[in-house]
């Protein structure tokens, strides 16, 4: 194939000529400098936290003691640390549920209705706030939740304030301020998330063609009906795949309770307070197992229900 | 309910709502970034000035964490531009064994919360007893920035197709000027768009980066140190228009790169 038509040259067209007869080996090639550095930097670290996670810290020197050992896993069921963990996985799957019912009306008129101009609208006035900084947007947020910020303001303004007490009053979910309670964190990891629900919803929904919606208007269904029996079993995949995102994302967020909400942990902070201050670097590893274990579950189960189709 | 049909009016006002709590927020920074008030986060502001801008200019604290943020997204983008090209220069060449795994751990990196990413490079360099460096922020920063280039490279490859590069090879040429006269040329933009992507996300990365940074402050650490314990808010307030304005220029250049792809850059973070 090479060298009939064409000459080689020189060292360029030689090795042309190898790749031709052996497509493998580029492809081979090609693939070595990623897979080398997710190998080593990424696996290899995955490894290290899973090597870490069983190792202990001794209790009267503080130094790690690299022998194998379940204690430090042990440690994770003492009451104090399995608050911490059924509080993020409560706050998680809050913060799901609501990103399903706050997303769905975006991603199904983005979907279904915007059309043309629109349609780009959307699609930005998604995309720019899933990617805009982080960090920016929770600061935002603690501007807007503080005590004297523009939510107190509003709410005097229209006369509800004795309203926003009221919720503030709710035992465990309220607090001082909308700052430092659990409804800011939550608001803020509602805010933080919501795209990453929008749109995987968006393409499931996308893709329900509309030869169903009709024949399901031929058979006499009214758009309520159409709704339950064709689109939401339609649109499960996305909201399946639009939920590991939401779920995943609050199980290992550390900053957002940092900076608004009350001083009980999540899961991430105990991670990072533990590598950090507390210096218990196997402790802090095997916090940061929990999350991979609690998504290597819900993801086998999202597999099963197809979800996988949609991302 | 047909296609064309207008849309319900509790829809509309749903979608208006959701759209609207996504971005009333960000707005409220620059508004913020102009008050009179430095002790509290006081609405609505008592008054307005300009003069947090020159004070935030004149702080001598914000500009290293400035350059070292800089320094990291340009080290990471062009890290992951390189691996990430050739990864999906792999994926769309063949279909061989493990490709499945090969995506899945292209993905897994961001696809995972970024405190395992975090937590697993700080495990590594406890066990290696490597210390803390630029060299260990960028080796966090170029592993989730790959799938951000990977992404939009694929999917150009895909719309590429062979036949261009059957026809180049006919017409004589090697792989290489095959690579440096038809592949890059086509790539072009969406290489452009990711590697902008990549800086973005970089540049804005907090959490994977405490982790990894040490004693060092980037921006976003600074950030987040004002923000447990502020010092003087309304330049905070300045640094985070800087921040978002450094995040939104590349992701608005990306879109309008890559705009009418079967791709558009952006659908996965």
């Amino acid at each position: 194939m090479s060298g009939a038509a064409h000459p080689a040259r020189g060292a360029g067209d030689r090795l042309t000529a190898v790749f031709w007869s052996r497509p493998k080996l580029l492809t081979l090639l090609l693939l070595l400098p990623p897979l080398l550095w997710l190998g080593v930097v990424y696996i290899g670290s995955l490894v290290a936290l899973l090597i870490q996670s069983f190792y202990s810290i001794d209790e009267f020197s503080g130094l790690v003691v690299p022998e194998f050992t379940l204690k430090t896993y042990g440690e994770l069921l003492i009451p104090s640390n399995a608050d911490v963990i059924l509080r993020t996985v409560a706050m998680a799957a809050a913060v799901t549920l609501a990103a399903v019912v706050v997303a769905f009306p975006v991603a199904f008129f983005a979907a279904r209705y915007a059309k043309g101009r629109w349609k780009a609208v959307f699609y930005l006035g998604i995309m720019l706030p899933l990617w805009s900084s982080y960090l920016v947007k929770v600061y935002a947020w603690k501007l807007i939740l503080a005590k004297e910020g523009i939510i107190t303001w509003a709410a005097e303004g229209i006369g509800a304030g004795n309203v926003l007490n009221a919720v503030l009053a709710i035992p465990v979910i309220g607090g001082n301020s909308l700052s430092t309670s659990y409804i800011g964190t939550f608001l803020v990891f509602l805010y933080v998330w919501l795209p990453y629900m929008i749109l995987p919803m968006q393409a499931a929904l996308e893709r329900v063609p509309t030869s169903m919606l009709e024949a399901s208007a031929d058979l006499g269904a009214g758009g309520w009906r159409t709704f339950r029996s064709v689109i939401l079993p339609l649109a499960a995949p996305g909201v399946i795949a639009g939920s590991i995102f939401t779920f995943s994302l609050t199980l290992g967020d550390y900053i957002i309770p940092q900076i608004v909400g009350s001083s009980r942990f999540f899961l991430g902070q105990a991670v990072y307070s533990l590598q950090g201050t507390a210096g218990n670097i196997p402790l802090a590893a095997a916090f940061a197992v929990v999350p991979i274990a609690i998504m290597l579950v819900y993801l086998t189960v999202a597999r099963k229900m197809g979800a996988f189709d949609a991302i | 309910m047909r296609s064309d049909a207008r849309a319900p009016l509790g829809l509309t006002i749903g979608a208006i709502l959701g759209l609207a709590f996504l971005h009333l927020p960000i707005l409220l920074i620059f508004l913020y970034a102009f008050t009179t008030e430095d002790r509290s986060y006081q609405f609505p502001p008592p008054g307005l000035t300009t003069k947090w801008f020159a004070v935030a200019w004149n702080r001598a604290d914000i500009w290293p964490p400035l350059y070292l943020s800089l320094r990291v997204a340009a080290i990471s983008s062009a890290v992951a531009l390189v691996l990430g090209t050739l990864c999906a220069a792999a994926m769309a060449r063949a279909k061989f064994f493990g490709r499945d795994t090969v995506s899945l751990l292209v993905v897994l990196p961001i696809a995972l919360p970024g405190i395992i990413t975090g937590m697993s490079l700080r495990s590594a360099f406890a066990i290696g007893d490597i210390p803390f460096s630029t060299f260990t922020i960028v080796l966090g920063h170029a592993t989730f920035c790959i799938v951000i280039v990977y992404n939009n490279a694929v999917a150009r490859f895909r719309r590429l197709g062979a036949s261009m590069l059957e026809a180049s090879a006919d017409l004589g040429a090697n792989s290489f000027q095959t690579f440096w006269h038809v592949i890059l040329p086509n790539l072009g933009s969406a290489l452009l768009a990711g590697g902008m992507l990549a800086f973005a996300l970089s540049f804005d990365e907090v959490i994977v980066t405490t982790f990894t940074a040490g004693q060092q402050s980037t921006l976003p650490i600074w950030m987040l140190n004002e923000l447990v314990r502020p010092r003087q808010r309304p330049v905070t307030n300045v640094v985070a228009i800087v921040v978002f304005v450094a995040t939104f220029l590349p992701i608005l250049a990306a879109y309008y790169l890559t705009r009418g792809g079967e791709e558009t850059a952006g659908g996965g973070k």
